[in-house]
């Protein structure tokens, strides 16, 4: 199965860059999600998955009686992802804002000002 | 001597706020600076003649070794002199010269900051802060010579001259680090006592070099001279302070402090007497065909700078008296003649001097000025020029016997072109018929014309009385040169020898050279058209191509266009990933530990890949935005099998989430246009391909090496006891790491207030476009 998720994230990373080299901002910004879940893979994958165990202590008992799956990765990936939520959701109003603007969501559209000041 | 150096500072920022009351009658009070200073430098004459180094230390930054350290030897007091007491004529003549112009403040504040720069220079004795200064009086160069702001020409000849000494002075930090390292000190006295050492240092030729281009860059050497003529463009005055008395010969004093340290070797010898020698010989010529008084006297300046540069290298005792002794002859009848031109150019309006002439009958005491300053620079019997003519020829005859001939004869040429271009500018134009349009000439202000009649009347009283300067300063000054006692004589009669003759002879010829050659345009165009070859050109060339590069480079680079941005960064990323991943060798694969497969996992990720590909192929916003979801909600399922039932609850969350407002915010706008062409997608394509599989190489590489579960284990055994939680992943996050989650809160809580702004944000309607 590691084999497998390698496999995943590997394609999503792909995936992300390849939709941030188009021009279109919407891509741009699909591409950054995509690459947030192959990171938050990344981080799960290293963490040594396990089956069945969530790192929950049993109702009866204080302490730990079996394995359980490592709960630092999950805590770092939980944060990961409510953080790129923030990052997402200014973004998409953000992207609203300039295609109002602009009516244009082409990143090269965006440019002209700049090279007007050169 | 600190307040020497700070008087001029303090007064220069002074003028910035009270700029105004200076344009009034009290600027009066102006002069008086450097008056006092020249006298403060004066009272000192005596103290110096008797071989005694005035020092003073004050510490700056003592931790780098850069310190106020100053001393007055015979050198520093004869540059100083000249700084002040040139400096008083220049004031009083600047005063009026620039009367009622709009930035008449602005000109006495860089006036002032130069005097400061140049008197911190000549007296520095730590050779960061020689450094320091050496770089202001650069700095005020530049502004000095784009003071007329609003001409072209001036602009681009004040950047040429700082980009040129500005380059030069690099160099000189880079040869004074050195030095002063290997010596280990940055005092300059101090150095003297270990010139065996750097002379035997094997960097040494690299040092002499770098103070070299510094040296030459700054005194106009040959083929670093082209930025003089151009500084002709700021005011008159400065070109006869900056640019033919004092500036021009930071160079030369840099030379002659850091003879007894670095010099007597062949390298330091042969290399000064090339290069001063083309420089003296090239500008001399050259002088003979400008028809601008300005420009005559822009090359007979590097001529004598040259000349300068040439005795040094020379070396011998002689040639160092006569160093000592031209610096002073120069600057007094340079000076004078510049502002005599100066005089004719406020009047007459033109500094042609084919169109100049008869101007004895309207400007009768600057003729007198102009005419003593001529014979002086011509080496007239009586006059200082003489003497200093004198001791160069007897300089290059005593030298080696197999070079003393041609040496002399490059002495003689260089001094031919000399005369016949000092009666060209100080003779010419007063001589012959006054034309009509220049009969309302009338004599200026007292101030413009007194100071050169006073410069060039000494440059006869020393002449007459060669005592005057030979006991006082310049016999001290030929002693800190050559860093030993010297013991020497000026004279105004050497009998009838060899070196009468030559002077003689010079004179004569130059005198003739001086009555057939007519400048003209047509000679001007002439020798104008070998240009093209001319260091300049290179220069420029030079200066065009790193514009050319620039720009190829901005276009390039920096293009303004986002995606190439992130191509060029994903590219070195990878080329440094790769690298690395090459470095550690080959992959392994620890099969039995791994995880085994069940078919729905298999079906997920198939669902996965799947919805990924039309993410990336399709057209539809839409669809785009879905099949993002469907990865999530993939993922989500993944973290649910894998025991991270949190991760899993909060992914579905936050997916379900982005995709309600994506689909809410953007379901206006319309479908992707694909613009871009089939190849770039699939360069794009390889790109991102291999960026997946240098990630995918390193996840392989990081799943083989042995897991530490250290922190994990801390954590799952205290979570209840310490924290009272049960659920491992709420505790670290609420209770272990509580700050950092209220922090994370905080950003959310920030991001929320921007899409609300946003969203409230309404714009006018001008502001739309």
């Amino acid at each position: 199965m590691e084999l497998l998720l390698i496999l995943i994230l590997g394609l999503l990373f792909a995936g992300g860059v390849y939709l941030i080299l188009r021009r279109s901002m919407v891509k741009l910004l699909l591409g950054i999600i995509l690459w947030g879940n192959g990171a938050n893979i990344l981080i799960f994958v290293l963490g040594k998955i396990t089956k069945g165990s969530p790192p929950v202590i049993d109702e009866a008992y204080k302490v730990f009686q079996d394995i359980y799956a490592d709960p630092i990765p999950q805590a770092l990936i939980l944060t990961a992802i409510v953080i790129s939520f923030g990052l997402t959701s200014f973004a998409i109003v953000l992207l609203k804002r300039v295609y109002a603007l602009v009516d244009s969501d082409d990143l090269d559209d965006l440019n002209t000002p700049e090279e007007e000041d050169i | 001597m600190l307040f020497t150096v700070l008087t001029g500072l303090i007064t220069s920022s002074l003028l910035v706020p009270f700029g105004k009351i200076i344009k009034t009658k009290w600027s009066i009070l102006l002069p008086v600076i450097p008056i006092t200073l020249f006298l403060f430098f004066l009272w000192h004459v005596p103290v110096v003649a008797n071989g005694t180094n005035v020092m003073q230390h004050l510490p700056w930054v003592p931790t780098l070794g850069v310190n106020f350290d100053f001393r007055l030897d015979g050198l520093s007091l004869l540059f100083a002199l000249l700084i002040t007491g040139i400096g008083t004529a220049i004031f009083f003549y600047g005063r009026s010269y620039l009367k009622g112009h709009v930035y008449f403040d602005r000109f006495f504040a860089y006036l002032l900051l130069f005097m400061s720069a140049m008197l911190g220079l000549v007296l520095a004795n730590n050779i960061l802060t020689l450094f320091v200064f050496w770089e202001l009086t650069s700095i005020s160069s530049f502004f000095l010579i784009g003071f007329n702001n609003d001409s072209k020409e001036s602009r681009k000849s004040a950047i040429t001259a700082l980009s040129i000494t500005g380059l030069g002075g690099f160099f000189l930090l880079a040869g004074l680090v050195l030095a002063g390292n290997i010596a280990n000190t940055f005092i300059i006295s101090e150095l003297f006592a270990q010139h065996d050492k750097l002379v035997s240092h094997p960097l040494y030729p690299l040092i002499v070099g770098l103070v070299f281009i510094g040296a030459f860059t700054k005194s106009a050497q040959f083929p670093f001279h082209f930025w003089l003529p151009g500084a002709m463009k700021a005011p008159t005055p400065v070109s006869a302070y900056l640019h033919s008395a004092t500036m021009v010969k930071a160079g030369i004093y840099l030379l002659a402090r850091f003879t007894p340290v670095l010099g007597s070797t062949d390298l330091w010898n042969t290399t000064l007497m090339v290069v001063g020698g083309v420089t003296m010989v090239y500008a001399a010529i050259h002088a003979l065909f400008r028809t601008d008084l300005k420009s005559i006297l822009a090359y007979s300046t590097i001529s004598a700078l040259g000349i300068l540069t040439f005795l040094l290298g020379v070396g011998t005792r002689e040639a160092i008296i006569a160093t000592s002794v031209f610096i002073l002859v120069h600057a007094l009848y340079k000076a004078t003649l510049f502002m005599v031109t100066g005089i004719i150019d406020h009047e007459t309006h033109t500094r042609d001097i084919t169109k100049l002439s008869g101007l004895r009958n309207v400007l009768m005491p600057v003729f007198i000025a102009a005419l003593l300053a001529a014979l002086s620079s011509a080496g007239l019997p009586l006059s200082f020029g003489f003497i200093g003519k004198d001791l160069i020829y007897e300089a290059t005859l005593h030298y080696e016997e197999n070079w003393a001939l041609w040496l002399t004869t490059l002495a003689v040429i260089t001094n031919v072109g000399l005369v016949a271009a000092g009666f060209m500018a100080g003779i010419k134009p007063f001589t012959g018929k006054l034309p009509q349009k220049f009969e309302q000439v009338h004599l200026p202000y007292k101030s413009m014309w007194i100071p050169p009649l006073i410069l060039a009347a000494l440059g006869f009283i020393f002449g007459i009385f060669p005592g005057i300067t030979g006991d006082y300063f310049n016999h001290q000054t030929a002693n800190a040169i050559a860093g030993e006692n010297t013991d020497m004589q000026l004279k105004i009669w050497h009998g009838f020898n060899t070196v009468l003759i030559l002077s003689l002879a010079t004179l004569a010829i130059g005198t003739v050279v001086y009555l057939f050659n007519k400048p003209s345009e047509a000679k001007l165009k002439a020798i104008e058209r070998l240009n093209k070859i001319s260091p300049e050109r290179i220069m420029m060339s030079f200066g065009q191509g790193i514009k050319r590069f620039s720009v190829l480079y901005t276009n390039n680079i920096h293009n303004g266009y986002l995606r190439s941005y992130h191509l060029k960064i994903i590219l070195f990323a990878e080329l440094l990933l790769a690298y690395k991943l090459w470095l550690g060798g080959p992959i392994q694969i620890d099969y039995e530990n791994l995880t085994p497969l069940s078919w729905y996992e298999v079906g997920i990720v198939a669902i996965l890949i799947g919805a990924l590909y039309i993410v990336v192929t399709t057209k539809s916003r839409l669809t785009s935005v879905v099949s993002t979801s469907v990865i999530g909600y993939c993922i989500c399922l993944l973290f649910v099998f894998y025991s991270a039932p949190d991760l899993a609850m909060t992914q579905f969350t936050i997916d379900t989430l982005t995709t309600v407002l994506f689909v809410l915010v953007l379901y206006k706008l319309p479908p992707f246009i694909n613009f871009v062409r089939r190849e770039i997608l699939i360069r794009d394509a390889i790109v991102a391909l291999l960026f997946g599989i240098i990630i995918s190489l390193i996840a392989l590489r990081v799943l083989y090496e042995p897991n530490k579960t250290e922190i994990s284990d801390f954590y799952g055994e205290n979570v209840y006891l310490l924290a009272k939680g049960k659920n491992v992943v709420n505790t670290i996050l609420v209770d272990f790491r509580g700050i950092d989650t209220m922090f994370e809160t905080v950003v959310l809580a920030i991001a929320a207030l921007g899409v609300y702004s946003l969203i409230k944000l309404r714009l006018k309607s001008s502001e739309k476009e």
